[in-house]
């Protein structure tokens, strides 16, 4: 690990300053926050990050989960995912949020890893995480060994000639289907991100994975009211049944009214170079009955723009039935 | 050589000869980690009583096992290798060294962490707990006696992880199953393949109640 200096910012202004000196927020920061440390500091030991100052923001006031007066929920940025996963709020009106957690890492990475740090959880590729090898992540223009490589795990969905790498969180697929808002306080102020808008497609710049800037900071994430009567599931599919990322998987939040869908929220992980949310398979639903038929033509809809790699292709059919598995499990429900 | 010396010389222990043959690589290790300038081991088994010698050292005080260390660490150092190599405590074991086996599980605060994922630093004022501070041979914390009654191990490697895991799973929603325990379970592998037996030890001291 390449040597560092460690700082203890005394608050988030201090914080953010400090963040903001850096040329970039990106891919190769010379200045990183440091949270629940499960990602950074494994590819600091990798040396695929080497940031010259850590930024620990443990003990900044973001560690809770407050209701919103909406009745939405106030997620802090430094809220550990296992406290989250098992928050009775969140279990009870956002429980897709807290089965994709709990399937999600071990019960020891949940007790580490944070809410903003799963919102920047990097990419599993083995390129990536290789820096003998090229990667267009890594090193922009050095390459992607992936497209014509070991691939079989990558992403079929917003892919690109530079990069085909899957986005590896559990946590932001049932984010984008809840439709979250994500907080961030930078040089210039406080704004708000939809949750679609936060991540970005790899197009011909894949080391931008967020439109974080220079110094801006989670501060938190905050979920809308919860749609009543809704029926929520997390299914993911994976080499095994524990402890491993996602070849495919589907979370779904769906309201009926007489056997019609009136609402429905689809997004799918394990298949997309950032969380995957669907309006196509949304669009086919949403009117329409609740049975296997449109549950399929939904899942057609979701892939009909996947794009599979060389050993990938068996993705294509294992996330439609990962989605009409989910769908069906949640209307059955 | 002395008679009293020549039981231990013929019969060292896997830790005494690593620590006395001189070899480059354990030299190496040691004198990356040890703030001292000692030559004995005897003096290098205390590293809180010199004064430390590296570079950008950071002064923290972690409370491990209720003792509290103060201690001077390269801010890259990890939990991990700051229990292991500054504070000597060796049941925590070093496997993946990259959040993937479960081999370096301690407790912080009460609750289980991967050691090796996180830096010292970051735990001032802390209070860890290692497989040293659950119990001792002849005063065995209740997990420790059902692995043993249950030959929840083969090589043991992982054993240490496997019970700060299992005490701390204790704690935690949890269902009654086998299937629950193996799922809160998985973040500790076993390359022997004990997984039935660790199972076992669980769930007989969930059943037993003891030891919460």
């Amino acid at each position: 690990m390449h040597s560092f200096e460690f700082v203890r910012p005394e608050n988030a202004a201090t914080a953010i300053t400090a963040a903001g000196q850096a040329k970039t927020a990106q891919q190769g920061a010379e200045v990183r926050f440091l949270a629940g440390g499960t990602t950074l500091i494994d590819l600091m030991k990798l040396e695929v990050e080497t940031p010259s100052r850590r930024l620990d923001i443990n003990r900044l006031p973001f560690d809770k989960i407050e209701e919103m007066p909406d009745g939405g929920l106030k997620i802090g940025a430094t809220v550990r995912n296992s406290d989250l996963a098992n928050h009775a709020r969140v279990q009870r009106d956002y429980s897709v949020l807290s089965q994709a957690i709990l399937a999600g890492a071990s019960a020891q990475l949940r007790n580490m890893a944070t809410t903003a740090g799963n919102l920047l959880q990097r990419t599993r590729c083995v390129y990536f995480r290789d820096t003998a090898m090229p990667c267009n992540k890594r090193e922009p223009g050095s390459g992607c060994p992936a497209i014509t490589g070991s691939n079989r795990t990558l992403a079929i969905l917003g892919t690109s000639d530079k990069c085909i790498a899957t986005n590896p969180s559990d946590m932001c697929v049932a984010m984008a289907a809840l439709e979250a808002i994500i907080h961030v306080e930078g040089p210039g102020g406080a704004r708000t991100i939809a949750f679609g808008d936060f991540h970005l497609l790899p197009g011909s710049t894949p080391h931008r994975e967020t439109v974080l800037e220079p110094g801006d900071l989670i501060t938190h994430v905050t979920l809308p009211p919860p749609k009543t009567g809704s029926r929520q599931v997390y299914l993911k599919l994976r080499d095994r049944a524990s402890y491993e990322f996602a070849l495919a998987s589907a979370a779904v939040v769906i309201n009926l009214t007489r056997g019609s869908i009136s609402y429905v929220r689809i997004a799918m992980g394990g298949v997309g170079t950032k969380p995957w949310r669907s309006p196509e398979a949304e669009a086919v639903l949403t009117g329409k009955p609740a049975n296997a038929a449109n549950f399929r033509q939904a899942a057609e809809a979701a892939l009909r723009n996947a794009k599979p790699q060389s050993e990938n292709k068996f993705k294509i059919e294992l996330a439609k039935r990962c989605l009409t598995h989910a769908l069906q499990t949640a209307v059955n429900g | 050589m002395s008679d009293k010396q020549q039981p231990k010389a013929e019969n060292p222990t896997r830790r005494e000869f690593l620590s006395t043959t001189g070899s480059t690589a354990a030299a190496t290790l040691i004198a990356a980690y040890m703030p001292v300038t000692a030559n004995t081991p005897d003096q290098a088994r205390t590293p809180e009583a010199t004064t430390p010698t590296i570079e950008g050292a950071v002064p923290i005080t972690l409370r491990i096992n209720g003792k509290d260390r103060e201690l001077r660490v390269d801010p890259r150092t990890t939990l991990l290798d700051c229990i292991r190599e500054s504070v000597l405590l060796t049941g925590t074991k070093k496997g993946c060294d990259h959040g993937q086996c479960g081999a370096c599980t301690v407790h912080v605060d009460g609750r289980r962490v991967v050691s090796c994922l996180s830096l010292a630093l970051m735990h001032d004022g802390k209070e860890i707990t290692t497989i040293e501070g659950l119990g001792t041979p002849e005063a065995m914390h209740p997990m420790q006696a059902s692995f043993l009654a249950c030959d929840g191990y083969q090589c043991g490697y992982c054993t240490s992880g496997q019970i700060m895991s299992a005490v701390a799973l204790l704690k935690e929603p949890c269902g009654p199953d086998d299937a629950s325990v193996k799922e809160l379970m998985s973040g500790n592998i076993c390359r022997c393949g004990a997984y039935a037996n660790i199972v076992a030890a669980v769930q007989q001291v969930r059943k037993q109640g003891s030891g919460v």
